[in-house]
C-alpha cells in the first residue's frame, strides 16, 4: 500500500508528501501515547493518531515512519509541517475516527506488526 | 575512523516543544557517518526517551555522545530530583509523569524499559535531590 492508497482509503487530506506520494507503506499503528510507538512500532510504518504536537513528528522521525495520519480531522501547526518537510514525513489529516482510520486500512490489507508477547 | 567522535548537547529546561532537538541531530550525524540504520534507530529512540525525561523531571541537563569504532555511548547528565526507585522506574507502566505530560503523548511509563530494550547497556546512577546521569551503549557490528 502507498501513502496516495492511504490517503484515499481515509478520503484524507495530504497535508505534505506530495511529491514521495508512491512511497510504500508496509505496516500501521494506531496510538497517542508516544512510548508505545516508540516501544513497538515496526520499520516503514504509517502511523495513526489522535495526538497532534510537535512530538508525534519527532516520534515519527526517530521510528523512520513515512507517514503520520491524523484522525477526526486535527491538523498540524507550520513547524510540524516544516520538521515534517525537512524529514520527509508525509502528513494526512482525515476527519474519520481512530477506530474507523484503521479498519478501513485494515480491511484493505494493511496489518499491524507483530502481537507482543 | 580510528579517533572517537564526540557530540555535546544542552538540553533546555521545560521547552517541551524542543524536546528532541538533540536526538535529531545526532540521528542526522550518524547517518551522514554510515551507521548501520537499524543501529541508528536503536541510539536515536533510546536517546529521545531520555531526553524527554530530562524535559519532564529534571528541567534539562546535558548530553554526551561519543562514536567510537565498537560503540556508541551516550551519557544523559542531569541536576533533578533523582529517582526514588530504580527497580520501579525500570518496570513497564510505572510512571510519575503529570497529567499535562500525558495530554502530550508521553508519561505511558514506557521511557526506562525502551531505553533498555534498545540498547546493549543502560546504568543508572542516581542521587535523591543531586540528579541523575543515565549511560547507554550500543554496540557496533565489527564487521
Amino acid at each position: 500500500m502507498t501513502i496516495k492508497d492511504i490517503k484515499e482509503i481515509l478520503g484524507g487530506k495530504l497535508i505534505v508528501g506530495e511529491e514521495w506520494s508512491d512511497r510504500e507503506v508496509h505496516t500501521a499503528c494506531g496510538a497517542d501515547m508516544m512510548s508505545d510507538v516508540l516501544a513497538f512500532m515496526k520499520d516503514q510504518s504509517v502511523l495513526l493518531t489522535g495526538l497532534c504536537n510537535l512530538q508525534v513528528i519527532r516520534t515519527a522521525e526517530m521510528m523512520d515512519v513515512v507517514c503520520i495520519v491524523f484522525v477526526r480531522g486535527k491538523m498540524p501547526d507550520e513547524t510540524m509541517i516544516q520538521v515534517a518537510k525537512e524529514r520527509e514525513i508525509a502528513l494526512i489529516t482525515t476527519g474519520h475516527r481512530m477506530f474507523s482510520a484503521c479498519g478501513m486500512l485494515y480491511e484493505k490489507g494493511l496489518r499491524g506488526g507483530a502481537t507482543y508477547k | 575512523m580510528n579517533d572517537k567522535i564526540t557530540m555535546h548537547y544542552q538540553v533546555p529546561a521545560d521547552d517541551f516543544t524542543r524536546a528532541g532537538e538533540a536526538s535529531s541531530s545526532v540521528k542526522s550525524k550518524l547517518k551522514m557517518m554510515g551507521v548501520k540504520p537499524e543501529i541508528i534507530r536503536k541510539v536515536a529512540i533510546a536517546m529521545y526517551e531520555g531526553e524527554i525525561n530530562m524535559v519532564i523531571h529534571a528541567s534539562g541537563g546535558t548530553i554526551d555522545v561519543t562514536v567510537s569504532q565498537e560503540e556508541i555511548t551516550i551519557v544523559l547528565k542531569d541536576q533533578g530530583p533523582g529517582i526514588e526507585d530504580i527497580d520501579q522506574a525500570m518496570r513497564a507502566g510505572f510512571s510519575t509523569a503529570p497529567d499535562n505530560i500525558r495530554a502530550l503523548g508521553f508519561g505511558a511509563g514506557m521511557g526506562l524499559p525502551n531505553m533498555k530494550k534498545y540498547t546493549d547497556e543502560l546504568i543508572i546512577d542516581s542521587e535523591i535531590g543531586k540528579g541523575t546521569t543515565v549511560t547507554m551503549k550500543v554496540k557496533l557490528p565489527t564487521d
